[in-house]
């Protein structure tokens, strides 16, 4: 199903730089046609800018993408009409009121004023925004206004659809009703292309991921693939008093097998796990040991172990580490 | 561990979202007239629902004209009367040319919000962006100018060049404020805050409306201010204002205003299209 199949976008050696920042350092990217791209990766790791690239509101400093085969430089405008991008912070006038700022994005697309008041009527309704379509944004929550804000990248319904960090700072409801609209989305043929800071996230809705670091690709795959390059199941340990941790380390690692790595939280340890079976054993070894743990469970790997395991460091500020490297 | 593939998943989802997401309607291409108007309506709309920002621009200019009128009044012109049909015309030149730094504020806080990122990515014609600002500036400068004549009307300003004269006063003094309100947008694209912008323009305008001739006759100045005063092009805006709401302005008094503005559009409009066009 996956070979051969049409793809959306497609991006070669792609750079930006920003005066001295490289944000971007050679991004090489496949992503299928009708299906959710996801691109993971700590903040400052590229990821808003390769987006904002790709929707032609960048220009990249070297390397070339295609949109459905056009140039994102040489045929701008062209891409600029079937792609479209919710970004980052939100995107809607706050003075306006919902309807209002779908009636304006409807009338720059081309339409009539009482075709882009139906559209926007439309939309709003079904992003359930309806009670509040005519009050003004700023009175909105966090979640209706990205809501808003992606309904507001759909009024002409874009062949593909960024999205950036849609759920960052969302209560849990929020962020299910965003990517309800996701799926929806791409149920109705729109491909998305969404970044991430979150494997959950990006495990949920994406075909596809790519894992991006220092502005490079450092990983990609399913979610299945990555997952299983990572650790198809991590222990997560968190010790009650972190000058217990080098003690649990070796007490995890002689019941379990596997290395076990710790956690940028000092109390935080974790591992790799291939099979289960040792667990329950090195959980008594530590209560034998009277080492207090206020946190033991077997989970997805989050974002920092990920990091950890591709990279050998976790996932940190870029702006953190571009200073320590210069000052190495 | 519980999670199935998506592509596996059923999206649950409403069927109104999904009729919404189905319809794949692109209309044709705005033309530069309807996005211009659509802009405009935007910058109407958010007039509307911040009516607050047009009270400072009009209750500055009520105080001067009472403030001026019955402090300097009977000092200056002999009677507050006599004084306001000289300084009524001026007080609205020094209203209108305050209120350009607005456009600037407006345009500044836009670039840097999320929303123009969406402006720039539609199909149209770019500076429809900054022209459809320009109709909500028309309506700041015509309801600002309302104020003040109304005001001065009561107070007894009875110009001798009668309605068409007064119009043809505040049509001139629009021009010469969109011609600098180009000023104001070039440096938008600079400033980092609408208040930087906001106490740079005034630190430069404050003084340029005051040594002007919209007080006083600068004949009783001192001749070095008077130099500053008979270049400045307050000055020059003030007697052609004058002169059209009293019926006797000279076709080089309205020529210089009109040359004057030509010229800062020739600099300024091209200058802020170049950088405009290149910002990301
Ligand atoms: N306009 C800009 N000017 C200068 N530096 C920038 C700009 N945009 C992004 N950067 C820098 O580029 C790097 C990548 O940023 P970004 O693409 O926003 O990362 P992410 O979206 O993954 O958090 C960061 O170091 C950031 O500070
Ligand atoms: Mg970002």
């Amino acid at each position: 199903m996956s070979s051969g199949k049409l793809l959306a976008i497609e991006v070669k050696n792609l750079v930006k730089t920003f005066g001295e920042t490289q944000a971007v350092r050679g991004v090489d990217l496949q992503v299928p046609a009708g299906a959710v791209y996801g691109l993971l990766g700590p903040n400052g790791a590229g990821k808003t800018t390769t987006a904002r690239m790709l929707a032609t509101l960048t220009r990249p400093t070297s390397g070339a993408a295609r949109v459905f085969g056009h140039d994102i430089v040489a045929e701008a405008d062209t891409v600029r009409s079937i792609v479209s991008m919710t970004g980052q912070f939100a995107s809607v006038d706050e003075d306006l009121t919902g309807i209002e700022n779908m009636v304006l994005l409807g009338r720059l697309l081309g339409f009539g004023w009482s075709e882009a008041r139906e559209r926007g009527e439309e939309l709003i309704d079904a992003f359930g925004l309806g009670d509040a379509a005519n009050r003004q944004v700023k009175t909105y929550s966090g979640g209706m206004r990205r809501r808003l804000d992606i309904a507001a990248s759909i009024v002409v319904t874009p062949e593909v659809l960024f999205l950036d960090e849609p759920t960052t700072g969302l209560d849990p409801r929020s962020r299910n009703e965003v990517w309800d609209i996701v799926r929806a989305l791409v149920a109705t043929g729109t491909t998305v292309l969404l970044t991430t800071q979150y494997l959950d996230e990006a495990d949920q809705l994406a075909d596809r991921i790519a894992v991006i670091d220092h502005g490079k690709v450092i990983a990609e795959g399913t979610p299945g693939e990555l997952k299983a390059s990572v650790g198809a199941g991590t222990l997560h340990v968190r010790v009650r008093e972190p000058e217990h941790r080098p003690a649990a380390q070796g007490i995890l690692a002689q019941a379990l097998g596997v290395d076990i790595e710790l956690g940028t939280d000092p109390s935080a340890l974790f591992a790799r796990v291939e099979n289960t079976g040792g667990i329950s054993a090195a959980f008594d070894q530590l209560s034998r040991r009277e080492i207090d743990v206020s946190e033991f469970s077997l989970g997805q790997p989050s974002l920092d172990e990920v990091f950890l395991t591709l990279t050998g460091r976790p996932a940190e500020d870029q702006d953190a580490q571009d200073e320590t490297e210069e000052a190495a | 561990m519980t999670t199935a593939s998506p592509a596996q998943e059923i999206p649950r989802v409403n069927g109104r979202l999904r009729t919404a997401l189905s319809s794949r309607t692109r209309p044709p291409r705005a033309n530069a007239l309807s996005s211009t108007i659509t802009f405009g309506w935007r910058a109407i709309l958010k007039i509307k629902h911040v009516p607050e920002q047009l009270f400072d621009v009009t209750m500055f200019p009520i105080m001067f004209v009472l403030m001026f009128t019955y402090l300097f009044g009977g000092a200056l012109a002999g009677s507050p009367r006599d004084y306001l049909q000289f300084l009524a015309p001026g007080i609205l030149v020094q209203t209108i040319i305050m209120i350009t730094m607005y456009t600037g504020m407006v345009l500044n806080n836009d670039l840097k919000k999320g929303i123009f990122d969406r402006f720039r990515a539609m199909p149209v014609w770019r500076a429809s962006f900054l022209a459809g600002a320009m109709l909500g500036d028309a309506l700041r400068y015509l309801m600002a100018s309302a104020v003040v004549l109304t005001v001065a009307f009561i107070l007894g300003f009875r110009p001798d060049g009668g309605v068409i004269g007064v119009a043809l006063g505040v049509l001139l003094v629009m021009v010469f404020a969109f011609a600098i309100s180009w000023i104001w947008t070039m440096l938008s694209m600079f400033m980092r805050t609408p208040e930087s912008l906001m106490y740079g323009s005034f630190m430069f305008l404050f003084p340029l409306t005051f040594i002007s001739n919209i007080f006083v006759d600068p004949e009783t100045m001192p001749s070095w201010l008077q130099s500053f005063v008979d270049v400045n092009p307050m000055t020059f805006l003030t007697t052609a204002t004058r002169g059209l709401m009293h019926g006797e302005a000279s076709a080089g008094d309205i020529g210089i205003v009109l040359i004057s503005s030509a010229i800062i559009v020739a600099i300024f409009a091209p200058l802020t299209m170049y950088i405009y066009n290149r910002k990301e």
